[in-house]
């Protein structure tokens, strides 16, 4: 739409001021308004329909519509088995109900709409057959290891945690899983999730999840246990040596170490000292801590010194125990190593939140995250409604849910989930149909010739 | 498979030149006697239900490997060989049919099947696991030469991080042994020239859905979504395609199941099928043993001796109150039968208790009818089997009830206070109570006998006269002369 169409339909716009006061970052209003004109509809659509659009012979024109969506409506309202035949099906059920929260569900055997029919007792006709591998980071679960804040909240300080998961993770599927059509999504508040969406991907059992999800598992933490983060042997796995050497040293003796100074504080490096098992050591830096406690330095480079005091300590020590051989890693480790959710990844009927969605704490868009460029994404600089609103209200370039320039604010991000993440995605899910069908079409020719 | 009447049996030839350890992947065309049917899938049930005890009591992988071992040895062993594959490939296509038949019982027969198949390959040597392996018809390649060359590094940080001693860094990759090279890596430190004999690793690239187990311990290493698996991880490969081969063929049996055979066979196999899978499959106490043999003036002591918390309950109950209810009429009177009361005594003992309450006139026309049927001698003379302890823990007690399975239906309070009468400690007792919390009813009540005979219970309790005849065996041992 033109600058002169928006002040014609005006009306059509549903705004009756044409400036009006944004207040609150998410209301019921703006949502509507976004997803009257901002939800990429036909994108969602054409990912999900994984290249089964109708224009192949080989295609399997029900596919989208076996798969299970959820909304949660206003007050909390959660209706489940939600399934749509195709794009418009989905647009017009999302703009009759406006959901909160959309979540995405597993392809079954049959449409989830008419599952009731397939039931019988005894064997469960009702299956999953097809999910993304799915993972959900949440900087919540790494509270005993941020000082800055706590909760809910998410700061400069602390969100690097996210960008150096990312790293571990993406990396790692990529070299050792050999996936690559993997998005990374922001959770809205204070977390990511990645989507998988290789057909092996999709195709993995629960076993094969969960097998996946332990291999990331390194802290084993709660409340009893001082040491959550256990090393075993005489060297690390290479996926973990890897991850030390290519992210996390230089993440916790540089920008970790400016931000959260975790030497600083008696109550601060008391937990750090419960991790190295020999009671001698532990009395011997905490005797030489308690006594530079009035040193001039500042927090950080106080916490700076006390590492390198402890790494030495460690190092000419290493020998008397086993288990002092990968302390260090281990400290490290405990500050910095990934912490998924295990319950996300292992099942395949798990919903998780669909990308561009709006997050109703905060009013921000559940936007796409480069893992190239994952050091510069800034999780209070993601568009809100209430920006979006005024992007619109301001006339500022067309609303078309089609655009994608870098000029509007949401525009960006759908160019990214484009050309990094669909394209490349349909088309190796198209070769992959034209292949199939080519095979079946073979078979089927040979049974003929006896 | 076929199950015929007749005395002889025809067997295959092809069965002498099968391996020692079957795959089941199809049914072998043989035929099959209509007593071996049955006969053959109750031994082989034991040995599963014994794989299922052991799992369930947390034994490492050693420790099953020993028990499959002896399980098998006891229950499936014949003179002669091929006759003993048979019985093996018999048994587990039986309980195919058993156990295809719920969701329930498919996940439990799945499991223990696929822990018994993983023991006992466990347990073959190298080049009876590696035909095993060819068997399945994988078509995983050996790595060598080049590639070989650029995993080297990493194969070696994967087999080091494994390990607590040097020792077990060659026991990850040469199974088979070769002493030079495991001279070599006892000093880990110093580079290792692995290249030509590298070869010897026996490594295979396979994908890394095929080993979900080695990949969630990070026991090996992957690249590019292949997991290269050493020689002495074969395990975790074929027991993988094993349940997963299992599984389907499960469903595909239940269909037939469901869809012909069961209407087929209902005068025939349909019953025996159908009674298999919860029968109880130990010795029934109907007639007592020389280890139970008491008499009315023992009976008090002998409650307080030996015992199970249940039967001691409900004694106590009776003492008390001179009053049970028919449920606990009925199991503390067929387990005084089991025991070795006598009819006469059992009459006896419980007109003593009763007259207190109801008087004689009321216990002869009330309950001494009942007691003389339990006996078998009245009506249609059955002679009833004092209830096992599945039975028990299944039933259903009410108001003014005191029958059941204490370590069901009691409360947490009135658990622990039972338990301390019979002489736990509170730390034997935490066992007992974490047994009762993940629902392991008769594990706890093995712990109790346990601890309160200060010996293991590998067998398990499932029956209240088991229970009292080995604390009998064991309290007599102790002293043979006095009475207990």
């Amino acid at each position: 739409m033109t600058r002169e169409e928006i002040d014609n339909n005006g009306d059509a716009m549903m705004i009756d001021d044409p400036n009006p006061k944004i207040e609150n970052e998410f209301n019921v209003h703006y949502l509507r308004i976004y997803y009257g004109n901002l939800f990429p509809y036909s994108d969602i659509h054409k990912w999900l329909s994984y290249g089964h659009d109708g224009k192949h012979p080989g295609c399997d024109e029900y596919y989208f519509g076996r798969r299970e969506f959820s909304f949660t409506l206003e007050n909390d309202v959660y209706l489940r088995y939600k399934s749509f035949k195709n794009a418009s099906a989905m647009e017009d059920a999302i703009k009759s109900n406006f959901p909160y929260k959309i979540d995405i569900g597993a392809v079954y055997s049959v449409d989830p709409d008419k599952r009731h029919a397939y039931a019988h007792s005894g064997t469960n006709l009702f299956t999953p057959v097809e999910r993304e591998l799915v993972f959900d980071i949440d900087i919540t679960d790494y509270d005993d290891v941020r000082y800055c804040c706590s909760g809910a909240d998410v700061c400069a300080k602390c969100w690097p945690l996210m960008t150096v998961a990312i790293k571990v993770i993406d990396t790692s599927l990529r070299e050792d899983f050999g996936f690559k059509y993997i998005l990374w999504v922001f959770s809205g508040r204070r977390g990511v999730h990645c989507w998988v969406c290789d057909a092996k991907a999709r195709r993995l059992t629960n076993e094969q999840r969960s097998a996946v999800a332990e291999y990331f598992r390194v802290y084993k933490g709660n409340e009893n246990n001082a040491k959550k983060v256990d090393l075993m042997g005489h060297s690390l796995h290479p996926f973990l040596a890897r991850s030390y050497v290519d992210f996390l040293k230089n993440f916790f003796e540089g920008e970790l170490q400016t931000n959260q100074s975790i030497f600083s504080s008696k109550e601060k490096y008391e937990k750090i000292l419960g991790m190295i098992t020999d009671e001698d050591i532990q009395s011997d830096l905490r005797g030489k801590w308690e006594n530079s406690a009035r040193s001039s330095l500042s927090e950080e480079a106080t916490s700076l010194l006390r590492w390198e005091q402890l790494k030495k300590t460690l190092q000419s020590k290493k020998n008397k125990a086993l288990s002092l051989r990968t302390c260090i890693e281990e400290i490290v480790f405990t500050f910095t190593y990934p912490r998924i959710d295990l319950e996300v990844s292992k099942q395949m009927n798990h919903l998780l939140k669909a990308p561009f969605c709006v997050h109703p704490k905060t009013g921000r868009v559940c936007v796409p995250i480069d893992p190239n460029n994952c050091d510069e994404f800034d999780p209070l600089a993601v568009p809100t409604l209430s920006q979006l609103i005024e992007e619109i209200n301001a006339g500022g370039l067309s609303m078309d849910v089609d655009d994608d320039s870098d000029k509007s604010l949401l525009g960006k991000s759908i160019k990214f989930f484009r050309s990094s993440f669909l394209e490349p995605l349909l088309k190796s899910c198209k070769e992959e149909i034209e292949s199939s069908y080519k095979t079946k079409i073979g078979k089927s020719k040979d049974t003929f010739s006896w | 498979m076929e199950v015929i009447r007749s005395q002889k049996r025809t067997v295959s030839n092809d069965i002498v030149s099968t391996p020692t350890l079957p795959l089941y992947l199809t049914a072998p065309p043989m035929e099959v006697r209509l007593e071996e049917f049955e006969l053959f899938a109750i031994d082989r049930l034991r040995v599963l239900k014994g794989v299922s005890d052991g799992l369930a009591r947390g034994r490492n992988p050693n420790e099953m490997d020993d028990l499959v071992d002896t399980l098998w040895k006891e229950h499936m062993r014949l003179p002669d060989v091929s006759e003993m594959i048979n019985k093996d490939i018999i048994s587990h296509f039986v309980l195919r049919l058993v156990y295809c038949r719920s969701d329930e019982l498919k996940k439990w027969f799945l499991s223990m099947e696929t822990a018994l198949f993983r023991h006992r390959f466990r347990i073959k040597k190298i080049e009876e696991q590696r035909a095993i392996v060819g068997e399945f018809g994988l078509p995983y390649k050996a790595v060598i030469g080049a590639e070989l060359e650029s995993l080297k590094e990493r194969l070696v940080l994967v087999a080091r991080s494994l390990c607590q001693t040097s020792s077990d860094v060659e026991n990850i990759y040469y199974k088979v042994g070769v002493p030079l090279l495991s001279y070599l890596f006892i000093y880990y430190k110093l580079q290792i020239h692995l290249s030509e004999q590298l070869i010897h690793f026996h490594l295979k690239k396979v994908p890394f859905e095929e080993v979900p187990d080695l990949v969630a311990t990070r026991r090996v290493l992957l690249q590019k979504g292949y997991a290269f698996v050493a020689g002495s991880q074969l395990v975790s490969l074929v027991v993988t395609q094993f349940r997963s081969h299992l599984s389907k063929a499960l469903i595909l049996t239940n269909r037939k199941w469901t869809t012909t055979i069961r209407e087929r066979e209902k005068d025939r196999l349909t019953p025996i099928v159908e009674a298999l899978s919860t029968s109880y499959l130990g010795p029934d106490y109907t007639q007592s043993s020389e280890y139970a043999d008491i008499s009315l003036k023992d009976i008090d002591q002998v409650s307080k001796s030996s015992f199970p918390l249940c039967m001691r309950h409900l004694f106590e109950k009776l003492r008390e109150d001179h009053h049970l209810k028919h449920g606990g009429r009925m199991q503390l009177g067929l387990f005084l039968k089991g025991v070795g009361l006598k009819l006469d005594d059992a009459l006896a003992f419980w007109r003593e208790e009763f007259t207190k309450k109801v008087g004689s006139e009321r216990f002869d026309k009330e309950y001494a009818y009942a007691i003389r049927h339990n006996y078998g001698k009245e009506g249609k003379r059955t002679d009833y089997t004092p209830y096992a302890c599945s039975k028990i823990i299944t039933s259903a007690p009410g108001a003014g009830d005191h029958h059941g399975c204490p370590y069901r239906h009691f409360s947490e309070d009135n658990l622990k206070a039972a338990l301390s009468r019979m002489g736990l400690s509170s730390r034997g007792m935490e066992d007992v109570m974490d047994k009762v919390r993940n629902r392991h009813y008769q594990l706890a009540c093995t712990l109790t006998f346990e601890a309160v005979y200060g010996t293991s219970c590998d067998t398990g309790i499932n029956h209240p006269n088991q229970y009292f005849e080995e604390s009998q065996k064991i309290l007599k041992s102790k002293n043979p002369t006095a009475p207990v």
